[in-house]
């Protein structure tokens, strides 16, 4: 378990914790409240996200605020709704209970929010209510009163609009009275011991036919949109136009940004290298950190980018939407509509994607959706992609004008996707786990505009704990694969590249005997070791083989050099080894930290090598056949 | 003349106003009893169809005021009926 992940010092403030439904505009009071003080980590034994903030109340105590899940009820059904129980309960390991709960609520369906606040009461913890989204309940002519609302549960009770901050220095002023961290009096009509939805569904109904509320409002413009965008025909076609929109601006935009950081990574090489001589240090700062961490963190533009778009969809609403949109076809290999944003950030890079598992709430979809993750073309695949079309496929068009080129990457993105979902109907078809129904109950929330505050905050969350990977498991494991690849140096009188005669060259030599009947050189063999440390290194690899002078011009240099020596069916089989080979130790930490164990990691990696083999062996069989 | 009420929600045409009368979850997944109500399935509640996919699995359901994705098996487990004076009392 890694430091990050264990929270035990208890820092000085009184502990608030938010709670309400999902979708009740929780996350935006938390943002409201503590702005970006905020740290993201992971509660302690699980991979749930935990976000604490610091904030002051009105009179200037300094207070700590936890943005626990949200959850429907006090009955966990997911590890996120668990931990919610768990820290109410003071429960939760190395999680203080709190000294007071705000619970917020949706004004708009006061009917299931408030049965949340009956059973937070029931806990035997203070309890304030934010009743949040008043202004769209008043604009669906609902008019809450907070004073009776109040009354009739026997806790303050403050209106707000977390996304435009009204009412959140009202609740700042609340924390100030000493009343409202004491136990509230008796609601009325508290409920009994039964802890069953029934009986809070009575005490709700009651209370709300007091309080004239008894009333259904629907929000017509969201079923406006929604009678377009979940249409049977046009919402497919528009959630393809969304995807397509998407990938461009993930691959066009990114590519300024990217090359930026390239020439800066280089630059900063060319000047480490101007000013320390030739020698161990210099390789080490160069070689090993700078090439190390650069070749990741050229990916975070990417990744942003895709984020941006996802946190947009996710705020306005539309992305539950999408789920439910390709539950089916999810559905025909065994995974639900949940697991498709985890594998659409898994295009920009596994990392984020496996990340994004945790939303998952079904073990088994999540674990499914883990190992079929590093199928999704991640974008480190492209350098190697490129390279390697460039080099074989003739730029000619086919079928009235099709790019040939184009259409050879086209089909290496389909075969990952159609290898994904082999693998998981395999593992729906062989597994018992796989043939059970698993359950949707996905609410889908009203549509409403992003706001711009909470996107932002989003990012550099995201920005933040890519960044850390960086820092960490990535330049520990690409510094050991330099050490691999550097020692021993090359003896006195060497006539071959350096490389040849480190332990890296050794385990290629030896691996070229594994890997002669799939077509692979020397050469490539020898490539690929470095190339673990992520896919795009083993372009810089051959460089280095092929006693180029590697960089960024590699590339262009490679071309010719391999357009030459190599057979099409080599250059075919490397193209189908690249779909499948699990080339990417940082992948591989990934999955390792998320499982909690080495096993997952162990299995992917064996699986995705025995995939790559074969797909490789029979890309090289069948076209060595086929040309003669 | 109303038409008879379905069954479940599953059965349920598109924007047929309709009340859940009870929810019965499947013997392989009880859970589902609770899950359902804690989301907002009660008696009484007013509860429609929205939308299908092609096939008409998931489907989106209206329920009071709330929007929910339901697989069919889902659905089926919410037993419906028409509009009664139930609700007025």
């Amino acid at each position: 378990m890694s430091a990050e992940s264990v929270i035990h010092v208890h820092p000085g403030g009184r502990l608030i914790a938010l709670v309400g439904n999902p979708n009740c505009g929780k996350t935006a009071l938390f943002n409201r409240l503590t702005g970006s003080n905020q740290k993201v980590a992971n509660y302690a034994g699980v991979t749930v996200e935990r976000k604490e903030g610091r904030f002051k109340s009105a009179a200037g105590k300094t207070l700590r605020l936890l943005d626990l899940p949200g959850t429907y009820s006090l009955h966990p059904r997911s590890p996120d709704e668990r931990v919610t129980c768990d820290v109410l309960a003071g429960r939760a390991r190395g999680e203080k209970r709190p000294d007071l709960v705000v619970c917020v609520l949706d004004a708009t369906n006061l009917r299931r929010n408030l049965r949340l606040v009956l059973a937070v009461k029931r806990m035997g913890l203070p309890c304030v209510v934010a009743l949040n989204m008043a202004d769209v309940a008043a604009r669906r002519g609902l008019k809450v009163d907070a004073a009776e609302l109040s009354k009739a549960l026997g806790v303050p009770v403050v209106s707000t609009v977390a996304t435009q901050g009204t009412g959140v220095e009202e609740l700042k002023a609340l924390f100030d009275d000493a009343g409202a961290w004491t136990l509230g009096g008796p609601a009325d009509a508290p409920p009994p011991a039964d802890p069953h939805a029934d009986g809070d569904h009575a005490v709700v109904r009651r209370l709300l036919q007091g309080l004239g509320l008894d009333v259904h409002l629907p929000h017509l413009p969201s079923d406006r949109v929604d009678r377009v965008l979940l249409h049977p025909v046009a919402g497919p076609l528009i959630l393809l136009v969304v995807l397509f929109l998407l990938f461009q601006a993930v691959f066009s935009w990114a590519q300024p940004p990217m090359d930026a950081i390239k020439a800066g990574v280089d630059w900063l090489g060319t000047a480490i290298s101007g000013v320390l001589p030739e020698g161990f240090v210099r390789s080490l700062l160069v070689d090993g950190v700078l090439a190390g961490t650069g070749s990741v963190l050229v990916f975070l533009p990417q990744i942003l980018i895709l984020f941006f778009f996802i946190l947009m969809l996710e705020e306005s609403g539309y992305l539950p939407r999408a789920a439910f949109l390709l539950d089916r076809i999810m559905g025909s290999v065994g995974l639900s509509g949940r697991s498709f944003i985890p594998l659409l950030s898994s295009f920009a890079c596994a990392i984020p994607g496996i990340m994004a598992t945790r939303s998952i709430a079904n073990p088994r979809d999540r674990l499914v959706t883990i190992l079929i993750a590093p199928l999704m073309t991640c974008s480190a695949r492209l350098p190697v992609y490129a390279l390697l079309i460039g080099a074989f496929i003739p730029q000619r068009r086919v079928f009235g004008g099709l790019e040939l080129q184009g259409l050879v990457l086209l089909g290496l993105y389909l075969a990952g996707i159609l290898g994904a979902m082999g693998v998981a109907w395999v593992l729906k078809r062989f597994t018992s786990s796989g043939a059970q129904v698993r359950p949707l109950m996905m609410e889908l929330p009203i549509y409403h505009w992003p706001s711009l505050r909470s996107v932002a905050i989003g990012l550099y969350q995201r920005a933040e704990i890519f960044l850390r990977r960086v820092g960490g498991v990535i330049l520990f494991l690409t510094l050991a694969l330099w050490l691999l690849s550097s020692f021993p140096g090359a003896p006195a009188g060497a006539t071959g590249a350096p490389i040849e005669y480190s332990i890296a060259g050794m385990l290629g030599r030896g691996l070229q005997h594994v890997l002669a009947p799939i077509g692979f050189n020397w050469q490539i063999s020898l490539a690929l070791v470095p190339g673990m440390a992520a896919r795009e290194v083993a372009v810089s690899s051959l460089g280095t083989v092929y006693s180029l002078s590697g960089g960024e011009d590699a590339a262009q240099a490679l071309m010719p050099v391999i357009a030459h020596t190599w057979s099409l069916p080599t250059a075919l089989s490397l193209l189908a080894w690249y779909v499948f080979a699990p080339q990417c130790i940082s992948t591989l930490a990934a999955i390792k930290r998320e499982t909690g164990g080495y096993k997952m990691p162990a299995i992917v990696l064996g699986y995705l090598f025995a995939l790559a083999y074969l797909a490789s062996f029979l890309t090289f069989r069948i076209s060595t056949w086929v040309l003669g | 003349m109303p038409r008879p009420a379905p069954a479940s929600l599953a059965q349920a045409e598109i924007g047929d106003s309709l009340h859940v009368q009870s929810v019965s979850a499947p013997g392989h997944a009880p859970e589902w009893e609770r899950w359902l109500e804690e989301i907002g399935f009660l008696p009484g509640e007013p509860v429609s169809v929205m939308a299908r996919v092609p096939g008409g699995d998931p489907l989106v359901v209206r329920i009071g005021t709330s929007t929910f994705a339901l697989r069919r098996a889902e659905a089926e487990c919410v037993l419906v009926e028409r509009q009664t004076q139930a609700l007025a009392a």
